[in-house]
């Protein structure tokens, strides 16, 4: 039982090393002073002085940052009213059909997105740009905040429902007071998702930037092409950093909620 | 009633907005496109053309890559998965395993540029184990490796999300029944989360078939997939008509997926 263990832990710790051994890697020749990624010649910081100094960088940097909070927000919107109508339909078929076309952008590769959406856009008249890559993070975030909130408004009672009315709660008061906090973890997952798949996106961003507006994604794409460039890595490095910090805090503010609920729940008992 | 009905429907807009927009019209216009040649005439040409060998073998070698992927990706995600819901703190543990998902794909693979670099760490390696340095870059086994690596996270989630829906009592209970370890895996537990390894293997299958970015970087251009081709079309050729002829290939073979992998569980909801 205990070598088993062992084993079982050992496989998890290569997955892990794995899946951060490139970010290591990164951070770890950001302090090359030499230019490459495979002679490390001295410790330096004139890479993470160079990304400070590099405008054009940060402001990539902070366009694509208000790309991902600005279509994750919208798109959580759209995406809540999305499920609340799902929900609602009753006929099987009629739901099916708005589910299946629902998931099209979550299943359809992402070059077909891009291009597709570089048609709509183009036959619209909308500039490529802001805009664009704004819209089209919105469009394709939708549908997971969809599917992160249908499963919770499934598992909410009915009858919550019916007791709200009959007690006299308009539809307005049901939706902000019962449904909306009951699916609130649906909700955020949906947020961070949605967050996640901006963050992460490039071949859709690609299609649809024009010249002169670049998320951070495209940038790189573009430096990685002309080669290597140390600078990329101290700005992945705080990126990184950054990303940490978030989801530590992130946790442990869920786990202060859970104990601060739990004691509570000790307290009110007998 | 009417106006009330009428007002109470009033935030389905957004989403039926969403829905008509960016799922209807961008399919009808990828199909509409498919019919144009570069010039802007009307002409089936395109399908004669994606019905020669040049285009058949890419798209089966795209599809044989995309199967490797997901294969590879699935071995290495499930043993994962499954080791994850045995840990305490398992939602920290996951957290860590999507975390690296917020880090850009493109700098994790450019981070490959540099470990499997002619004089990477990988190389340095092999040296010192007296292999000899290796051409690893620009060849097949990095594109499928980093293709791999940006997947994994993607193919943990629903199959862990799938264990932890697994009763435990139904693992405790075939145990009892004097089942071995094996048994209890292939009879229990590994069929009762196929629907997470459905899941796992749709998020992985159809964008390994547009992973243009990663055969640009790290295979060289030695391995064209659907997705490089179209994004090739589009973008740097111009020719949106053969493009989209790819493009609605690329859509039909995602409906025989999801057909086939079936995106349908009990209840309504995937």
């Amino acid at each position: 039982m205990k070598t088993r263990w062992k084993v079982s832990n050992l496989y998890l710790i290569a997955v892990f090393v794995i899946l951060y051994a490139p970010i290591l890697y990164l951070a770890y020749y950001s302090f090359n002073s030499g230019g490459s990624m495979h002679e490390f010649e001295g410790f330096t910081l004139e890479h993470y002085a160079e990304v400070f100094q590099d405008t054009r960088l940060l402001i990539i940097v902070l366009n694509t940052l208000v790309i991902a909070l600005l279509s994750s927000a919208l798109a959580t919107i759209i995406g809540v009213a999305g499920a609340l109508f799902i929900h609602r339909v009753r006929r099987h078929t009629t739901k099916q059909t708005l589910l299946t076309l629902n998931n099209v952008l979550i299943v359809s590769p992402d070059v077909v997105i891009g291009a597709s959406f570089l048609i709509l856009f183009t036959i619209a008249g909308i500039k490529l740009g802001f805009t664009s890559v704004l819209l089209s993070h919105i469009a394709f975030s939708v549908p997971i905040v969809v599917l992160m909130v249908l499963p919770k408004l499934q598992e909410m009672s009915p009858t919550l429902v019916d007791a709200a009315e009959d007690l006299g709660a308009t539809r307005w008061d049901v939706l902000t007071k019962v449904v909306l906090p009951f699916i609130r973890p649906g909700i955020f997952a949906g947020f961070f998702m949605a967050l996640t798949y901006s963050l992460d996106d490039f071949a859709v961003t690609f299609f649809v930037t024009g010249n002169g507006y670049a998320t951070l994604a495209v940038e790189i794409y573009s430096r990685a092409r002309q080669g290597v460039s140390l600078s990329i890595n101290a700005l992945s490095t705080l990126i990184f950093l950054f990303t940490l910090l978030l989801v530590l805090g992130y946790y442990a503010v869920n786990r202060r909620g859970a104990a601060k609920a739990k004691t509570l729940a000790e307290g009110v008992r007998p | 009633m009417g106006t009330n009905a009428a007002t109470r429907s009033a935030y389905l807009i957004p989403y039926l907005l969403w829905m008509v927009l960016f799922v209807a019209a961008p399919i009808v216009l990828i199909a509409y496109y498919s019919f144009f040649d570069v010039d802007g005439n009307f002409t089936l040409g395109n399908y004669a053309k994606f019905f020669t060998p040049v285009y058949w073998r890419m798209a089966l070698s795209s599809f044989w890559y995309a199967l490797l992927i997901t294969l590879f990706s699935l071995l290495v995600a499930y043993p994962a998965a499954y080791l994850l819901t045995k840990t305490r703190h398992k939602q920290l543990w996951l957290l860590l395993i999507i975390l690296p998902t917020w880090i850009n794909l493109l700098l994790k693979v450019y981070a490959f540029l540099g470990i499997f670099g002619t004089y990477g760490t990988v190389n340095k390696l092999l040296e010192l184990l007296g292999i000899g340095t290796q051409q690893i870059l620009f060849t097949d086994f990095s594109f499928v490796f980093v293709s791999v690596y940006i997947f994994i996270p993607f193919m943990i989630l629903p199959i862990f999300n799938a264990l932890e829906e697994l009763n435990p009592s139904l693992v405790d209970a075939s145990r009892d029944l004097g089942a071995s370890a094996w048994t209890t895996f292939s009879r229990v537990i590994f069929p009762l989360t196929l629907g997470g390894v459905k899941a796992g293997c749709q998020a992985v299958f159809i964008p390994a078939l547009s992973l243009f970015m990663i055969t640009r970087l790290v295979a060289g251009n030695r391995v064209i997939t659907l997705g490089t081709a179209i994004e090739q079309h589009f973008l740097v050729t111009q020719d949106w008509g053969i493009g989209a002829t790819i493009a609605v290939f690329l859509i039909l073979a995602m409906a025989v997926i999801m057909r086939l992998t079936g995106l349908r569980k009990r209840g309504g909801i995937v």
